[in-house]
């Protein structure tokens, strides 16, 4: 998922960018507001833990493999906007220390997993625990069914950038089923792997868990 | 107070070395297979696009430590140096934001 440089042109990835930069700011000045001495330290050991996943690539299909994205997980554990910086300090880390991810495609791979990826989490969360009982079970239900559907909304970030600024000749139409049913199928790996994660916590230290503190007293209040 | 303190502390401890887990150990029996992207790339024909990142001759380039002729060792030191700079960056990061009491 983690885009290299040359894919997507500078003008578009240097937009990307630039959305990237805004929406950093924007959850800088949200999360410090939510962030205590106990949630603190659990947004650190989030961006850690995903570092981590996202090694362990999963085969999905004949000779292609997928990993973890983390937007949901992310989300249900710190809420968005914590989690956004936490995927963004992860992407930051890989491309500057591991070649993982382009340089100037940074902001394309913030764009598409610290923003797509979180804040789709975080609405389809929120709209899946409208339909779920207010039980512990719930979170983990809801945090699988939005970390699948995140995956394919994220790769369908890369294919609007690469209809706008892709470098290749192949057809954005071909590329956008490609890219789809092959995340479709990583979102699969991405639910189990969230759901299990979740599942644990919420099992060991659910006050810690952003998405259970805030379900009995928030959950209707949709603020913008 | 105190023993919750503590409860704390292990829990985070406990996190924190499952991270350390999967970066050092696991690591070395993930797919090693293109992911989704490059995959796709490859099929349609725009892999080639793809130019060397500015930093890819970094010693830890594609997780693995330069030098180091074991897989299992360069791949796991490699994952247990990006969970200590995760970590860095991220505590640092998160520490700042937090509202002081």
């Amino acid at each position: 998922m983690h885009i290299p440089d040359g894919f997507i042109d500078l003008p578009t990835s240097a937009a990307a960018g630039l959305i990237a930069v805004s929406a950093t700011a924007l959850s800088l000045k949200k999360a410090k507001g939510e962030l205590d001495d106990r949630t603190a330290p659990m947004a650190g050991l989030t961006a850690v833990f995903i570092f981590a996943v996202q090694m362990l690539n999963f085969p999905v299909a004949a000779g292609t493999s997928g990993h973890l994205l983390g937007g949901a997980l992310a989300t249900v554990l710190v809420g968005p906007y914590a989690a956004s910086l936490a995927l963004t300090v992860v992407l930051g880390i890989q491309a500057l220390l591991f070649a993982d991810g382009g340089l100037t495609a940074l902001g394309l791979n913030i764009l598409n997993m610290s923003v797509i990826g979180v804040f789709s989490s975080y609405f389809i969360f929120k709209i899946a625990m409208k339909f779920f009982p207010k039980v512990r079970g719930s979170i983990a239900l809801a945090a699988g069914i939005a970390a699948f559907i995140s995956v394919p909304l994220a790769a369908t970030g890369f294919v609007l950038e690469y209809a706008i600024g892709g470098t290749g000749t192949a057809p954005v139409t071909t590329v956008f089923a490609a890219m789809f049913s092959t995340h479709v199928l990583i979102g699969i790996g991405e639910a189990m792997i969230t759901v299990l994660t979740v599942t644990a916590i919420m099992a060991t230290r659910s006050d810690l868990v952003y998405a259970w503190k805030s379900a009995d007293v928030k959950l209707e209040v949709r603020n913008s | 107070m105190k023993t919750q303190d503590k409860k704390l502390r292990k829990f985070y401890v406990a996190f924190f070395s499952v991270a350390v887990a999967l970066a050092g150990v696991v690591s070395f029996y993930a797919s090693s297979h293109p992911d989704g992207l490059e995959k796709v790339a490859e099929d349609q024909g725009f892999l080639d696009t793809a130019r060397d990142s500015a930093v890819s001759g970094s010693p830890l380039s594609d997780y693995g430590i330069s030098g180091i002729a074991s897989e299992r060792l360069s791949v796991g030191l490699a994952g247990v140096l990006g969970v200590l700079a995760t970590a860095a960056v991220a505590f640092g990061l998160f520490r700042l934001l937090r509202k002081k009491r």
